[in-house]
């Protein structure tokens, strides 16, 4: 098992988010999550990628058998585990060609390799911006900077391609794109998927689940994941809405 | 939380400083304390013509009326200039001719600092740089000054441009910075031992970087020491300047003057990488550092550019400034000023607008951590005459942790109405978001603020010539070691 969430109850300033959440995540599945605006879909991949600002009250999280909480947030990014930010941040100043540079060499560091030659870090990154259809450009600018809503999710997923994840956590990384991104998008999870590593892709449209098959849904309600399905939920939701939900809890 | 994000901070802004050992070299002392007598022990040291003694001494008897300047922010322990030594000198065994009769204990100081003496070495490389080195109070190699003389130029030490260019120097010394300008200048223009001296001829444009290493060696010397650059019409040089000390518990004082001038149509570039020894975590030792630069740009079409990384001294008060007499010159100020732990820095420029149609750019960038004091202090100052002028200033301040200061005085004066001053400053803090942000890339907090403030003092590191970035952005990243939040 890749992923293991027992009980977990997250907090922010006192005030608790995660209620209890459970969670399995396999090697080779893809799992959506679904869920209302401000339930803790993003207080969830922010606490398993150990932001500090969310203090956790109960539970645990296991990674390849590890507890999580043992490791400091480079760590567990070194380990595979990979954010692909709802709200991307701006580095004003650092190009992405010099961030990717230094976040490949740290992450080959604690793996007991030496950095990546020039030539050979630029042929990677010219191979993963054809992946996500990026142009030559974007990669000279500065972290987020002034890109696009579609530019910076897009930049995520370079990103992501650049870093090869166990475990991918994508953040409404198909919000802000237009059809034709979408599809890139897509496309550019789709090839990164292999048998040994794992998506969970947050979402509120079930279209971008036309593109990338979850093996599993789960709708996370009130700090919890109240239901879970097969890509089948997504289908229902997007009919029904979260009503029928809410009443079930009740 | 926040703490652990203070804490982050503390640890990468706490590194140790690199340049910290001291060299074993025979020296020869002037008499410890000021008096006239010390001065012509250093002038007669130096076999100087009588013109320079009597404007040493002039100098001396004006600063015996000074008193110390208060105005900066800054806190300055009592200096007792009757501790401090005025003139400290390698000893030197005979004449130099070639770099094999130099000191090796001096060339193997200079090459663990990162600086080759050795033309060869350098020829074989790209592009050459034609290095001034001094230590303590004198020059001990000028490279690559044959070269530089087919052209017409002269790149010497300030000692031998006394000896060789006497009427150069009596011309132009104290021209732009006058021995009764300020309380430090005036010590300056009392005891200074040596410097860099380069006069680039009419039309021609230097063909290389020029730059002067200063090192302090010897323990309770001071350094004084004096630049003079001349570009004369349509010529064009780009100086570089850098400094580092040993590390030692008491405080050493540093009193520098660089004069610039530029006649029509020359350009003159100034970048300076300073890195004196800052003082310790706890605030003990350290280089006070008092510096007067100004240039004047005399002729019309004429610019002078200057740009800093202030990222040593325990105290550092610096005013690079220019003087924009002739009608469309142009001043530039590039600065990023990094302190940390107890450092404090009171930094800034003076734009004097007296030509028609002069512009001046401001560019500065200060970066604090630690319990580190940092102030920008500059006036735009646009005179009757100067109409159509521009300035743009941009200050910037950004605070890592919760213990460190920034300000601001900016002072503006403006005396015609066809003139445009614009005036923007911001302060900012290197955010949780960014940090987190870097991590989650599996960049440790210590390399993300590194490429951070980096990233934050881009805009001034692009001015610096590519030799010196490189250097620069390293030192950036290790003097905000131990420090993020
Ligand atoms: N830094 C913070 N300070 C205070 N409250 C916070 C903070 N971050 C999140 N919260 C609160 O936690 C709750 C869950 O937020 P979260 O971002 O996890 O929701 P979400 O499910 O991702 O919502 P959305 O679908 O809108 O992205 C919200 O009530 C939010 O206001
Ligand atoms: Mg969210």
């Amino acid at each position: 098992m890749l992923l293991q969430i027992k009980n977990l109850h997250a907090s922010i300033h006192g005030k608790e988010i995660l209620r209890g959440v459970d969670l399995e995540v396999n090697k080779g599945e893809v799992h959506a999550i679904m869920g209302p605006n401000g339930t803790g879909k993003s207080t969830l991949a922010s606490v398993i990628a150990g932001r500090e600002v969310f203090d956790v009250t109960a539970g645990e999280i296991l990674y390849q058998g590890k507890d999580l909480q043992k490791l400091s947030i480079e760590d567990r990014a070194r380990e595979g585990i990979f954010l692909g930010f709802q709200y991307p941040v701006e580095i004003p100043g650092v190009s992405i060609t010099n961030f990717m540079r230094t976040a490949v060499n740290e992450v080959r560091k604690f793996k007991g390799l030496d950095p990546l030659p020039g030539g050979e870090f630029l042929r990677l990154m010219e191979e993963k911006k054809r992946l996500v259809e990026i142009t030559s450009n974007l990669t000279n600018r500065s972290v987020n900077e002034g890109f696009s809503g579609g530019e910076k999710k897009k930049n995520e997923i370079f990103q992501m391609a650049m870093l090869e994840p166990m475990l991918a956590i994508l953040d409404e990384t198909d919000s802000g794109l237009d059809i034709d991104a979408l599809r890139i998008v897509a496309n550019g999870v789709n090839k990164l998927r292999r048998p040994d590593n794992a998506f969970v892709i947050i979402t509120h449209y079930q279209r971008l689940l036309d593109y990338i098959i979850p093996d599993f849904v789960h709708v996370l309600f009130e700090g919890k994941i109240v239901k879970s399905g097969g890509k089948e939920l997504a289908l229902e939701l997007e009919e029904k809405g979260y009503d029928w939900i809410k009443k079930e809890q009740e | 939380m926040e703490s652990e994000a203070n804490k982050i901070l503390d640890e990468v802004t706490q590194g140790d400083y690199k340049y910290g050992f001291v060299t074993d070299i025979d020296t020869e002392f002037a008499p410890v304390g000021l008096s006239e007598d010390t001065i012509r022990y250093i002038s007669t040291k130096k076999n100087e013509p009588e013109f320079m003694l009597e404007f040493r001494l002039k100098a001396y008897r004006h600063w015996l009326t000074l008193v110390q300047p208060k105005w900066a922010h800054l806190r300055i322990g009592p200096i007792n200039f009757q501790e401090i030594i005025f003139y400290a000198a390698p000893k030197k065994k005979k004449e130099l001719s070639s770099l094999d009769e130099v000191d090796p204990e001096l060339l193997a100081t200079f090459n663990k600092l990162g600086i080759s003496l050795d033309e060869q070495k350098k020829l074989a490389g790209v592009a050459g740089i034609a290095v001034d080195a001094v230590i303590d109070s004198v020059s001990v190699k000028t490279t690559f000054s044959d070269t530089l003389s087919k052209h017409g130029i002269i790149f010497c030490s300030f000692s031998e441009a006394v000896q060789n260019h006497p009427a150069l120097v009596k011309q132009y010394m104290g021209s732009v910075v006058p021995y009764t300008d300020n309380y430090f200048a005036a010590l300056n223009s009392a005891v200074f031992s040596d410097g860099s001296f380069c006069f680039i001829p009419k039309g021609v444009r230097c063909p290389m970087e020029l730059s002067t290493y200063f090192r302090i060696n010897a323990a309770n010397t001071g350094q004084f020491e004096r630049t003079l650059i001349v570009a004369e019409e349509g010529a064009y040089v780009s100086y570089m300047e850098g400094c580092t000390a040993p590390q030692r518990d008491e405080n050493q004082l540093h009193a520098a003057i660089v004069e610039i001038v530029a006649m029509k149509d020359a350009e003159v570039k100034y970048s300076t990488v300073q890195n004196w020894y800052p003082g310790d975590k706890n605030g003990l030792g350290g280089i006070y550092n008092f510096v007067t630069k100004r240039g004047i740009c005399k002729g019309n079409n004429s610019k002078i550019s200057w740009t800093q990384v202030e990222t040593g001294s325990a105290i550092t008060w610096k005013y690079p400034s220019c003087i924009l007499l002739g009608d469309n010159s142009v001043g530039e100020f590039y600065s990023v000023a990094v302190t940390n732990n107890y450092q404090q820095a009171d930094t800034g420029t003076k734009m004097t607008h007296l030509g028609k149609n002069t512009r001046s750019t401001i560019i500065s960038k200060g970066i604090s951590a630690g319990k580190s004091n940092n102030s920008y202090r500059g006036l735009v100052r646009i005179s009757k005459n100067a109409v159509n002028s521009r300035n743009y200033s941009q200050c910037d301040s950004l605070l890592l942790g919760a213990r460190c200061g920034a300000h601001t005085y900016p002072y503006i004066q403006v005396d015609n109405k066809s003139s445009i001053v614009e005036h923007e400053a911001t302060t900012s803090k290197i955010s949780e978001d960014q940090l987190f942000y870097c991590q989650q890339r599996g960049i440790s907090a210590e390399s993300a603020i590194g490429l951070i403030v980096n990233g934050y003092a881009k805009e001034v590191l692009k001015q610096l010539p590519m030799e010196f970035a490189v250097e620069a952005q390293k030192l950036l990243s290790i003097s905000l070691e131990g420090s993020v939040g």
